[in-house]
């Protein structure tokens, strides 16, 4: 099951996932990481400071576009190096839907050593949340 | 107010050990929603060569920005804070984090530059065990937004 370095090349498409953000995932979000950032949770606060709505936390975002990388390879380990820039924030309505985060990746690079770079694209609501989002793979 | 230029190359001291936890680790994943067993489960991460259960590759954020609060909230850096979103994060692995190891964060200050009118402040926290094995680095940076040429 697990992917072959010879058995990719550059192009290679991983499968795209898409992640439900939710208030809640929010809140857990914020207890398991310690980052009590109140624009994450309070709406009176995120639209005093002039943002729409509440925002997902970025670390989240890169966390959730992390998955396309780990689950398409299996082993979390195997990844060597993960960055992402944050361009723009996931803003999450108060009710049972949320947002959505789109993400695909597609192999960008084979190095040496077995590796491959992912380059990820993060979407929400039709705009780009991520840029230069890329993982360093090792392969099998 | 610019930030203080000074700052750069600055070194912290190491940070007191965080032990990592089982239970920590699945909470983690489970507000990721990330169900992969290596998370959980000692067996399934002793199938993959690992000693104990694995943390999510973004783990190290835990104890890294916790250590790079050292600088922002430092007084004389000058960083309104207020203004202050997260504008990039890289990490760089020599192994995952894993249940039991006990980690500190040495912090230093990466760069400080300015962009289009904004400050932009870069970390490095080395992530290592307290015998001295490296595990991560964790390269952070902080935008604080109009604040550059005030």
């Amino acid at each position: 099951m697990a992917v072959r370095y010879d058995d990719v090349e550059v192009g290679t498409e991983l499968p795209p996932q898409a992640f439900p953000v939710r208030r809640v995932n929010l809140v857990m979000y914020a207890g398991a990481s310690g980052d009590f950032n109140v624009i994450h949770w309070n709406e009176r606060v995120a639209k005093a400071v002039g943002l729409p709505n509440v925002i997902a936390h970025g670390m989240f975002t890169m966390a959730e576009a992390c998955r396309v990388v780990t689950d398409w390879v299996g082993d979390p380990g195997a990844i060597e190096e993960y960055g992402v820039r944050f361009t723009r924030p996931v803003v999450v309505p108060d009710d049972d839907r949320g947002a959505s985060l789109e993400v695909t990746g597609r192999v960008a690079d084979k190095l040496d050593g077995k590796r491959v770079a992912v380059d990820l694209t993060a979407r929400s609501a039709g705009e780009t949340v991520l840029a230069r989002a890329r993982a360093v793979v090792r392969l099998g | 107010m610019a930030l203080d230029p000074s700052f750069v190359g600055r070194k912290y001291a190491p940070t007191p050990a965080y032990e990592v936890g089982r239970e920590k680790i699945r909470e983690f994943a489970d507000a990721i929603g990330d169900p992969n067993p290596v998370y959980r489960d000692p067996e399934a991460a002793r199938s993959l060569g690992y000693p104990d259960v694995i943390a999510p590759p973004t783990f190290a954020i835990v104890l890294s920005m916790r250590a790079g609060s050292q600088v922002v909230a430092d007084p004389d850096l000058g960083l309104d804070y207020s203004r202050v979103v997260h504008g990039e994060q890289r990490f760089v692995y020599t192994r995952p984090i894993r249940a039991g190891d006990r980690l500190t964060v040495t912090v230093s200050v990466e760069s400080i530059r300015s962009a289009a009118g904004n400050d932009l402040l870069t970390t490095r926290g080395d992530i290592a065990t307290v015998d001295g094995e490296p595990v991560v680095t964790a390269y952070s940076t902080l935008v604080a937004r109009g604040t550059a040429g005030g």
